[in-house]
C-alpha cells in the first residue's frame, strides 16, 4: 500500500453526531422529527407551510418564494451544516386535485441528519421554482433532468437546458401524467425522426463558437446558419 | 562554464511524485563540476500558431467512453480548455414505466440500470419498497442480501479495474479481473438462475434461498480471491507508467467533493469518509467490522486505491456475513406481500384467492414516501417511492450515483491533457445504463 494512503477511518460525521444504527420498526406516521425542524419554524415562522413524519423521515413543505433562502440557511449554519445535495426531482400525482411537488434530500454529513424539502405549485401556476445551483453544484443536473422531464423552470440555473431528451424533442414533459406512455408522436414519426437523426454530427451554435470552427464550415451551411437555421442539439 | 567539461545526463521515466502529487519528471540536466544546472526549454519553433482553438468530439460510440457517452471538447493545443458531455443516448424511460408496473414487476427494471450492480439494485428497491409497505425480513434474509451487495460490489469493482487498466494501456489485469468475475457469476447463476439480470429479490424476501453446498463455493471465493487483488496490487500500485498517468490527474477537493455531490470511491478518494453503509446503515451494516477507505489527493490514483481497498472490504465482509448466516425463513411472513405456498394455492380457496389478487392486482402500500439509499458500487444510490395507495407507484425516483459524479467531469478534465480524459472518465466509473435510465 502506498504511503500516501491515509489510514482508514469510519464514517464522515462528527464524533458527537447521533451513533448510526439501521432503523427498525419504524412508524408510519409521527415518530421523532427531525432536530432542524423546531429551529426551522423558530427562524423562518409562516414560510414553513406544514410538516410531516412518514416512515421516520421528515418533510418540510416549504413557501416557494423562501426556498433559496431556507437551503442556504440550512448549508451554510453551524449548527445545520446541510452539504450535501442528494437529489432533486418533481412528483405529480395521479389525483390532479394535488398539487405538483418540487422535492429536494438534503443530508447533513457532519451531523447524520437527512431531510427532504417540499415546495408545492398548484395548478395554473408557473412551475418555476429558485434554483439551488449557486449553493450546491451538484445541482447542476439533477436541475437540469427535472426540468426535462417535468418542465419545471429552476430560476437561476445558468444551463437549463434538456439533458436526457434531445434539444429539440417536442414531445413535451415525459414524466408528466398527461404524457401517454408511448409519447404523443405515433410511432413511425418516432421512428422516422431516429433514422433521421446522426448524432455525432450535432453540435450547438455554443460548441461551434467556443472553437472559432464556425469559420471552417462550408460556405452553404455557414449561409444557412446565419438565416437562422437551429442546429440541432 | 563553457571551459569545464561537460556531461549530459538523461532520466527516462518517473521517478515518484512532487509535493502538488504530480508525477516528478527529471529533466534534462547538465552536470558540472560545480553543480547541476537546469536546461532552459526550447524556444517555442512556431509561436504564430498560438490561439488556435480546436473541437473534438469523442462518442457517443467510442471504446473509451464506456458506453453510449459524448464528449465535446475544445483543446488548446493538447491541453482541454473545456469539456461539455452530452448524455440521454440510451434513455428509455424506467421512471415513466415504473408508474404503470407494481412494485414486483418493477425489480426486473432495477437489473437493466446500473447492470453491473444488478443484484444490489434488486435488494435496494426491496429496502425502498419495504420502508413503504412496512415490512420486516427476516434475519436469514438480512444477511443474504448482505452477501448478495457485497457481491455486486465486487463484481463492479473488478469490471472497472480490468476496464480502467485498458483505457490506460495494461491488458493483463483484465484477464485476471474477469476471471474472478466469472466465478462470483457463477455464484449467482446457482443461486438465482441467472447471471446479468438477476431479479433475485421480491417484496418482503428472496427469490430463492441459496442452494446446499453454495456456502462452501463462496468460501472458497472468499479464499482464492485475495490472491487476484494483491497480483493486480503488485503489478499496477508502484508501476511506473501507471503512477505516471494516474497521480495528479483530474483531482477534486474534499469541499469540492462534497458540493458536487459526488458519492462512493469519488468522494472517499478525495478525503470525505461518507459511506451510506457507516452514515446511514441498512442491513445492519453498522455491526460488520469493515474500514472505509480514505485517500488524500482525490485523483485518478487514490480512486484506484480506495476501490481496491474496498474489494479487500468486502471479502472480510463476506466472511463475517457468511459466519453469522442464521438458519430459518428467508421470506417475510406477512401476507399483504408475500405469496401463500404454491401447494395451498392449489388446494386451499382462499390462499387461491390470495394468490390471484396477489399477482394481478398486486400489495398495497398505504398512502405515503420515502427514500431510501444504499452505498452502490458507485455511491450513493437512492430510491424515492411514493405511493398514493394503490398498487402501482406514482413516482419511482432513482437517484443514480454516476450521473451526478458524472456531472462533475467538466471541472476535473479542465486544464488536462486529451489523453487524460480518458483516464479521469475511467476513473469515475460510470454504466450509462444508469446515468440515462
Amino acid at each position: 500500500m502506498s504511503k500516501s494512503f491515509s489510514p482508514t477511518v469510519a464514517g464522515s460525521a462528527l464524533p458527537d453526531a447521533p451513533a448510526p444504527a439501521t432503523p427498525r420498526q419504524i412508524r408510519y406516521n409521527g415518530g421523532d422529527p427531525n432536530p432542524s425542524l423546531a429551529e426551522l419554524r423558530s427562524r423562518f415562522g409562516e414560510a414553513i407551510l406544514r410538516s410531516e413524519v412518514v416512515w421516520g423521515e421528515t418533510t418540510v413543505y416549504v413557501e416557494r418564494s423562501r426556498l433559496h433562502d431556507i437551503v442556504q440557511w440550512l448549508h451554510d449554519d453551524p449548527g445545520q451544516r446541510y452539504d450535501y445535495l442528494s437529489d432533486v426531482t418533481g412528483v405529480e400525482y395521479r389525483d390532479r386535485q394535488i398539487p405538483l411537488q418540487v422535492v429536494w434530500h438534503l443530508r447533513s454529513l457532519p451531523y447524520r441528519r437527512f431531510i427532504r424539502l417540499k415546495v408545492e405549485i398548484a395548478r395554473g401556476e408557473p412551475l418555476e421554482v429558485s434554483s439551488v445551483f449557486d449553493i450546491y453544484r451538484g445541482a447542476d443536473w439533477l436541475e437540469r433532468e427535472c426540468y426535462d422531464m417535468f418542465g419545471i423552470v429552476f430560476a437561476g440555473h445558468p444551463d437549463l437546458r434538456r439533458i436526457l431528451m434531445w434539444e429539440r424533442y417536442a414531445e413535451g414533459y415525459p414524466l408528466r401524467k398527461d404524457f401517454p406512455l408511448r409519447g404523443r408522436f405515433s410511432r413511425s414519426e418516432q421512428l422516422r425522426q431516429a433514422l433521421a437523426a446522426n448524432p455525432e454530427a450535432r453540435y450547438s451554435m455554443e460548441e461551434l463558437t467556443i472553437a472559432q470552427a464556425f469559420e471552417d464550415l462550408p460556405e452553404a451551411m455557414r449561409r444557412r446558419l446565419t438565416a437562422g437555421e437551429e442546429t440541432g442539439e | 562554464m563553457a571551459k569545464n567539461r561537460r556531461t549530459v545526463e538523461v532520466a527516462l521515466g518517473t521517478s515518484g511524485v512532487d509535493e502538488l502529487g504530480r508525477p516528478k519528471r527529471t529533466p534534462l540536466t547538465v552536470s558540472e563540476s560545480g553543480g547541476v544546472t537546469t536546461l532552459e526549454p526550447p524556444p517555442a519553433l512556431e509561436p504564430e500558431l498560438e490561439g488556435e482553438h480546436l473541437l473534438i468530439n469523442i462518442g457517443p460510440q467510442h471504446p473509451a467512453t464506456h458506453g453510449v457517452l459524448r464528449l465535446v471538447l475544445e483543446l488548446d493545443g493538447e491541453t482541454v480548455v473545456r469539456c461539455i458531455p452530452h448524455v440521454g443516448y440510451l434513455h428509455c424511460g424506467f421512471e415513466k414505466i415504473g408508474e404503470y408496473r407494481t412494485y414486483n414487476q418493477i425489480i426486473p427494471w432495477t437489473d437493466r440500470e446500473d447492470y453491473l450492480n444488478s443484484i444490489g439494485n434488486n435488494v435496494a428497491f426491496a429496502l425502498g419498497a419495504e420502508r413503504l409497505f412496512g415490512v420486516e425480513v427476516p434475519p436469514r434474509c438480512t444477511v443474504l442480501r448482505v452477501i448478495a451487495m457485497e457481491l455486486s460490489r465486487i463484481i463492479s469493482h473488478l469490471v472497472w479495474l480490468g476496464t480502467t487498466c485498458i483505457d490506460i494501456g495494461a491488458y493483463t489485469p483484465f484477464l485476471w479481473t474477469f476471471q474472478q468475475r466469472e466465478t462470483v457469476y457463477n455464484l449467482l447463476e446457482s443461486w438465482v438462475g441467472a447471471r446479468l439480470t438477476t431479479t433475485a429479490t421480491r417484496v418482503g424476501g428472496m427469490a430463492a434461498d441459496i442452494p446446499d453446498g453454495w456456502t462452501d463455493q463462496l468460501q472458497q471465493f472468499i479464499r482464492n480471491f485475495p490472491k487476484t487483488i494483491d497480483e493486480v496490487d503488485k503489478l499496477l500500485t508502484t508501476n511506473g507508467i501507471w503512477v505516471g498517468r494516474t497521480v495528479g490527474i483530474g483531482a477534486m477537493s474534499a469541499e469540492e467533493a462534497v458540493n458536487y455531490g459526488l458519492s462512493g470511491p469519488m468522494v472517499r478518494a478525495s478525503g470525505v469518509a461518507y459511506d451510506v453503509r457507516r452514515d446511514f446503515p441498512y442491513l445492519d451494516y453498522e455491526t460488520y467490522d469493515f474500514e472505509v477507505p480514505v485517500g488524500t489527493r482525490g485523483d485518478v490514483y487514490d480512486r484506484y486505491l480506495v476501490r481496491m481497498e474496498e474489494l479487500r472490504q468486502s471479502t472480510r465482509i463476506l466472511q463475517q456475513a457468511l459466519d453469522r448466516l442464521p438458519d430459518g425463513p428467508v421470506n417475510s411472513s406477512d401476507h399483504r406481500v408475500i405469496l401463500p405456498p404454491k401447494s395451498k394455492a392449489m388446494s386451499d380457496m382462499e390462499s387461491m384467492i390470495h394468490h390471484f389478487k396477489q399477482v394481478m392486482e398486486g400489495p398495497r402500500p398505504p398512502v405515503g414516501e420515502c427514500y431510501v439509499a444504499v452505498e452502490s458500487p458507485k455511491g450513493e444510490k437512492g430510491y424515492y417511492m411514493v405511493s398514493d395507495g394503490t398498487a402501482k407507484p406514482v413516482r419511482w425516483r432513482i437517484r443514480p450515483p454516476s450521473f451526478v459524479n458524472l456531472s462533475a467531469i467538466p471541472k476535473m478534465v479542465e486544464g488536462h491533457l486529451l489523453s487524460d480524459v480518458i483516464a479521469i472518465n475511467a476513473s469515475i466509473d460510470i454504466v450509462m445504463g444508469e446515468i440515462d435510465r
